[in-house]
């Protein structure tokens, strides 16, 4: 069947450090009514400290269900069939459920992208940080107070002791994202993941929520994961950026090289189609990505991309995927995209 | 990389073969309420009309010396204290009382969902008069109604009618209008306006196909629930007056036999039940089903 | 403000658009005023035939409702909009109709643009067929005709949307409103939904219908990526009011607006890095009391005193690039510009 890659993240190398989290195979897999599907297959990659990871794709590549699955938020008809999860050496798919919850919010947070659907609308915003100070860093009433006033200045809201009493309707997206970072970020988590955080919030909050978070970052050397289909939020964040299309971890690598030299058909289309904000008054068109977005119950046989893909042939359809191991700091699943760069 | 290409290839197949067969009986089962459903009713619906031909001509045939019989295969439900067999007296009901779900049911849809559909799409006056019309029928003591209307029309079904119409429709009104609230939202909706399409068109053509899935699945308990009033009016001496046979007034009757005669009331008392499952069986497998159609996502 | 030759397809003038929310009893007998949203504050803009005008703003800007009511989904409270000289504004229902037809929305959302009971050739075909624009025979070939120009297959005529993607579903809204053989097309936000790759297609489609059919295009977006590969002019909007506007490279190589540098600076590229002071600082202040003087006064790094007091007036910066700003600042270029090496 398919293979992925067992690429080491390059920092690794460098510092012979073993990563915060690593992850081998993931596969997470989908079936109801309608049929099902593979929504994550052989997914792998590593996360040292003080790193981030962008992992960038458009609607349904499993980007999101696969940053859900490390912390077993996979909801049903979907489940986690394959892989192991090592966080600090424990595989995190063989942990009960009150392990897993004591990790969750502690160690790895998380952050999603609609902060309406994750803040409580019938409880202050106080209570709601207090709350998680309480049960997870078994902080007192007053002390749990006194932090929660901390983080919501942490976190740029301005008058915080006055933020508390609110209730999350009373506060505009900007804001309630800050909440929801001050809540993730409170006990001080090796790693943070972020599902799409700033896909709803306009442009100029969006800056405001991405400086604030390499701020923390840089503070308090935290690793993210950042998932987003934006390629470039990603550019401007990520250490390392990985592409996923329809499943497949298509292509890894430092974030310089595969946005300047990608390796994979579908990160040069990707990159080719985005419109460029410096190419204004050029009227050049844009070089699209033919044919349609891949059904993912309904996949050829070998590499995903070959309907859409300007360089396939005969080999594609039948053969594994064979590592790229020329260059391990960045790989891809393509072996024919191998020196061409972009 | 933790297992072998082999290993891998062998999880991953007996994972998928599982994930699979749970799809399948997923799709099996959801089909599988639907039907019993639609068979309970269907049967029902078939013996109801088909109740002369087959044999069971008459509910009212008195024979004294046959009564009060537990189920035989002669009378496979019993016959009553006038010697009447159940069994026909329960088919003839369902006549009446299916005839009765029906009309009542969905006469009330036709009026209220139109009505509701006016004022959700309207607002302002249209919306303010309908639903404070609404507000007012649905308030107001369902069974002083039924009296109010029996001295008026008469007691006796014409009066069941009529009550239970002048109500109904008030509910589908309401839940249309709530639906054409959201739907007016929708950019199907502004898109036909600033298509220029005509009014008419775009409440009749576009808004109303998509507003019959909540009333088509609410219809499915409603139905019930009037065929339940049918006969509890008819119990309490309103609606169907004996000898008709009608399920209310066939257990009201039995009533006083539950000790010696159980079967006289239980038995028609199981067949309503019966027939309400059948409906909500239907509502549910059609909320599944028209589920996929209303917002075009699946 | 016209910089195109010949009359203009469409001119809005001073359009404004309030909305007030009910006050409680409570309020009304405090004597308290009602409170009032101001989603449009006196915008104007023309549209020529054969140009595309960008419309950029963020949450609150107005750009939707702008485009509302420049075809009276809603109904603008003061201002007026002239479609090839024809007053829209207080037309009759059957002359709104038959404006109407000329200027079509694509909306947003491919997923609640199409209904998803009617097929894609009845979806298609039915507002030319209850305009009377074609009969019964000529239905066929104009779905046909329609689908070629949007580049779907025929064989989508008799699918519903639900068995469509997102690109594909736009494709046909936009059929759908071709139908009509309007003038101007107003898309609102309409690649936004769509994944990068469909959007290019989408983008590319757009850029040649225009070109092709010699329409008239105002392309409502919040990313400027966007704005900036298919604009010819563009309006930056804030706060209901228009702050900057002009040719679109001259514009974003050299805004003369703070705003329009915020935005410009904010504007995740891939070359750009992660500075850790942010763009524009601050939250857009709540349409129910816009700041006195400039409306961007909160959040300005430039602001000098009449800036808290006087609105400020339209300059002409350079030839068709205007700025609503009292100090005018010159900015080094708004975009981190490709680096070699």
């Amino acid at each position: 069947m398919k293979q992925s890659m067992t690429v080491e993240s390059p920092l690794l190398k460098v510092s012979g450090e073993s990563p915060l989290l690593k992850v081998d195979d993931l596969t997470v897999g989908f079936a109801d009514r309608r049929g099902f599907l593979l929504a994550a297959n052989r997914v792998s990659f590593s996360v040292p400290k003080d790193h981030t990871l962008g992992v960038v794709g458009e609607s349904g590549c499993g980007k999101s269900v696969t940053l859900r699955s490390l912390l077993g938020l996979v909801p049903y008809p979907g489940e986690v069939i394959a892989g192991s999860i090592m966080w600090m050496g424990r595989d995190l798919r063989t942990l009960s459920k009150k392990e897993l919850e004591r990790i969750r919010g502690k160690d790895i947070s998380m952050i999603f992208q609609d902060p309406t659907s994750c803040l409580n609308p019938v409880f202050s915003v106080g209570d709601q940080i207090t709350e998680m100070l309480r049960m997870k860093l078994h902080m007192s009433r007053q002390k749990a107070f006194n932090r929660a006033v901390e983080l919501l200045d942490r976190v740029g809201i301005p008058s915080p002791k006055q933020r508390l009493a609110d209730y999350p309707h009373q506060l505009s997206g900007g804001m309630r994202q800050r909440v929801m970072i001050a809540i993730a970020i409170a006990s001080q988590p090796k790693l943070l993941l972020a599902d799409e955080p700033t896909t709803a919030l306009d442009v100029t909050i969006q800056d405001q929520i991405l400086s604030l978070l390499a701020e923390i970052r840089e503070e308090t050397g935290m690793s993210m994961i950042l998932v987003s289909h934006d390629v470039g939020v990603v550019a401007q964040n990520a250490d390392e950026v990985a592409v996923m299309y329809a499943g497949w971890l298509v292509e890894r690598g430092a974030a310089r090289e595969v946005l300047h030299g990608p390796r994979h058909p579908y990160t040069q289309g990707l990159l080719n189609a985005i419109p460029k904000i410096d190419q204004v008054g050029q009227r050049n068109p844009l070089v699209p990505i033919q044919g349609q977005p891949p059904n993912l119950a309904n996949l050829p046989q070998g590499c995903p991309f070959q309907p859409r893909c300007p360089f396939v042939n005969e080999r594609c359809y039948s053969v594994l995927m064979e590592l790229d191991r020329q260059e391990p700091e960045h790989g891809s699943t393509c072996p024919f995209m191998d020196g061409e760069g972009a | 990389m933790i297992w072998t290409k082999e290993e891998y290839h062998h999880i991953i197949t007996a994972a998928v073969r599982r994930l699979r067969s749970r799809a399948r009986a997923e799709r099996r089962w959801s089909s599988v309420t639907l039907w019993m459903g639609v068979a309970i009713v269907g049967i029902t619906v078939i013996l109801a009309i088909g109740t002369n031909w087959i044999g069971f001509t008459n509910p009212n045939e008195q024979d004294l010396g046959a009564a009060l019989l537990s189920p035989s295969l002669e009378h496979p439900f019993g016959t009553d204290e006038l010697g009447r067999d159940i069994l026909t007296r329960v088919l003839h009901g369902a006549r009446i009382d299916l005839s009765f779900g029906l009309i009542t049911t969905y006469v009330s849809l036709i009026i209220g969902m139109l009505l509701g559909a006016l004022a959700g799409y309207f607002g302002g006056v249209t919306d303010t008069v309908v639903m404070r019309v609404v507000d007012t029928v649905i308030s107001f003591p369902f069974i002083v109604l039924i009296l109010a209307i029996a001295s008026i029309v008469g007691a006796g079904l014409l009066g069941a009618y009529v009550g239970v119409l002048v109500v109904s429709w008030a509910l589908y009104a309401r839940l249309t209008r709530g639906e054409m609230l959201v739907l007016r939202e929708m950019q199907y909706m502004m898109a036909a306006e600033t298509l220029g399409l005509p009014v008419r068109r775009i409440i009749f053509v576009h808004a109303i196909p998509n507003l019959l899935r909540a009333n088509l699945v609410f219809s499915m308990s409603d139905m019930v629930l009037n065929i339940l009033t049918l006969a509890a009016l008819s119990y309490l001496g309103l609606g169907v007056r004996p000898p008709a046979a009608e399920w209310g007034t066939i257990i009201a009757q039995g009533q006083k036999y539950l000790r010696t005669a159980w079967w006289i009331s239980t038995i028609p008392g199981i067949v309503v039940v019966l027939v309400g499952v059948g409906f909500a069986l239907i509502g549910d497998g059609l909320a599944d089903r028209l589920g996929e159609d209303a917002t075009g996502t699946a | 403000m016209k910089s195109g030759k010949g009359s203009p397809l469409l001119e809005v003038r001073d359009l404004s658009k309030y909305f007030f929310t009910k006050r409680t009893v409570l309020k009304s007998i405090r004597g308290k005023p009602q409170p009032r949203l101001v989603a449009l504050d006196g915008v104007s803009m023309t549209l020529n035939r054969n140009e595309t005008l960008g419309l950029v703003g963020e949450s609150g800007s107005g750009k939707s409702t702008t485009a509302r009511c420049i075809v009276r989904l809603h109904e603008p409270d003061k201002g007026s909009v002239l479609f090839e000289g024809r007053d829209v504004l207080s037309a009759g229902a059957e002359e709104i109709r038959k404006i109407r037809r000329e200027m079509q929305l694509i909306y947003q959302d491919p997923y609640t643009s199409l209904n998803p009971r009617l097929t894609v050739r009845a979806a298609i075909s039915e507002p030319a067929r209850v305009h009377r624009l074609v009969d019964h025979a000529g239905e066929s070939d104009l779905v046909e005709e329609l689908l070629l120009r949007v580049s779907l297959p025929v064989t989508v005529a008799d699918l519903r949307p639900r068995a469509l993607s997102g690109g594909q579903r736009q494709r046909v809204a936009i059929a759908r409103a071709l139908s009509l053989r309007p003038k101007v097309i107003i898309a609102d936000e309409a690649v936004s939904a769509l994944d990068v790759s469909i959007q290019a297609q989408m983008l590319n489609l757009f850029d040649e219908l225009c070109k092709g059919l010699g329409l008239g295009m105002i392309f409502i977006a919040h990313q400027l990526s966007v704005i900036a590969h298919i604009s010819q002019r563009v309006a930056i909007m804030y706060l209901g009011r228009i702050v900057e506007t002009g040719p679109t490279p001259e514009v974003f190589l050299r805004p003369r607006h703070p705003y329009t540098d915020a935005l410009l600076k904010a504007h995740p590229t891939i070359e750009s890095q992660r500075n850790r002071t942010p763009a524009l600082s601050g939250e857009i202040p709540s349409p129910y009391a816009i700041p006195r003087g400039c409306r961007f006064n909160t959040r300005c790094r430039y602001t000098e005193n009449r800036c808290f007091s006087e609105d400020p007036p339209p300059v002409e910066v350079s030839p068709g690039h205007y700025s609503w700003c009292h100090v005018l600042p010159e900015f080094s270029s708004g975009m981190v510009t490709k680096k070699t090496g």
